[in-house]
């Protein structure tokens, strides 16, 4: 699948739902359009990872650099990665200590909407 | 390609763009092998890819033209990709420690991980690097002695 980025709002999130792999050669797409959310003054990000077939090291220090910001200026940042073998990725590498990971849109956005 | 039929040798140009070959090239070896579970070939690939995307950012780095070289060497017991830049070096001993992933500080930290993850997604890594370049040799078991690092 080719690699994109489609971005919507729900409550007080913004969502990005991503598709395709995300490695060195889409990293800096995946980077720009991020970084053009966030400097939006978002506070409240989901990034939708489960229609992503691979990511490597450089995507999760997107994710990372992405987190760092958002949470900077007192914001919060959710990744959702249903069934993907991402989620193990994030396991592995222990990043699940300092990502918060949820398996669906609707669980990572239920504190605002409830 | 290798006169010998258990490798293949090829080049690709030192572009970001061409990972997605490399990773096709290692699912296609290891679809040789039966066995090989789909979990254990997704690891192999990220490894492999990891290793990739680091000669292409030597070749970067050292304004070289040349082409990444990648062995792929299927024995009965093992599957093997060796990946070969022509860039300045580096030394693994010398890689920055980062913080624990539970430490808040670990963000500040975008990169890091590639060699972490070759390490814990192949069953062996070898690291060859000079002045010259760095061979990177990552392999697994095939058949049913199958198991993670």
């Amino acid at each position: 699948m080719e690699f994109g980025v489609s971005i919507a709002s729900r409550g007080q999130w913004e969502i990005l739902t991503v598709t395709g792999e995300i490695d060195m050669a889409t990293a800096p797409r995946f980077r720009q359009r991020l970084l053009a959310v966030i400097s939006t003054g978002a506070q409240n990000v989901v990034i939708d990872l489960s229609g992503v077939d691979f990511i490597d090291s450089t995507g999760l220090g997107v994710l990372m650099g992405a987190a760092k910001r958002v949470r900077s200026s007192g914001g919060d940042i959710r990744l959702v990665m249903a069934g993907s073998r991402l989620a193990e990725l994030i396991e592995l590498t222990r990043l699940d200590r300092v990502l918060d990971v949820f398996d669906s849109v609707s669980s990572a956005t239920q504190d605002s909407d409830s | 390609m290798s006169s010998d039929p258990t490798s293949i040798d090829f080049e690709i140009p030192a572009r970001p763009e061409y990972l997605s070959l490399v990773r096709s090239l290692v699912v296609e070896a290891a679809e040789m092998d039966t066995h090989l579970s789909r979990e254990r070939v997704e690891d192999f690939k990220v490894a492999v890819s990891e290793a990739t995307t680091n000669a292409i950012e030597a070749h970067a780095r050292a304004c070289c033209d040349d082409s990444i070289r990648i062995r792929c060497t299927l024995t009965s017991d093992r599957l093997e990709f060796h990946i070969t830049d022509r860039g300045f070096g580096f030394y693994p001993d010398q890689i920055q420690v980062l913080p624990e992933p539970d430490d808040p500080s670990r963000l500040n930290y975008e990169r890091g991980l590639g060699i972490y993850l070759m390490r814990v997604l192949s069953d062996d890594i070898e690291i060859h690097s000079g002045p010259d370049g760095t061979e990177v040799s990552l392999s697994i078991r095939l058949s049913s002695n199958n198991s993670n690092a």
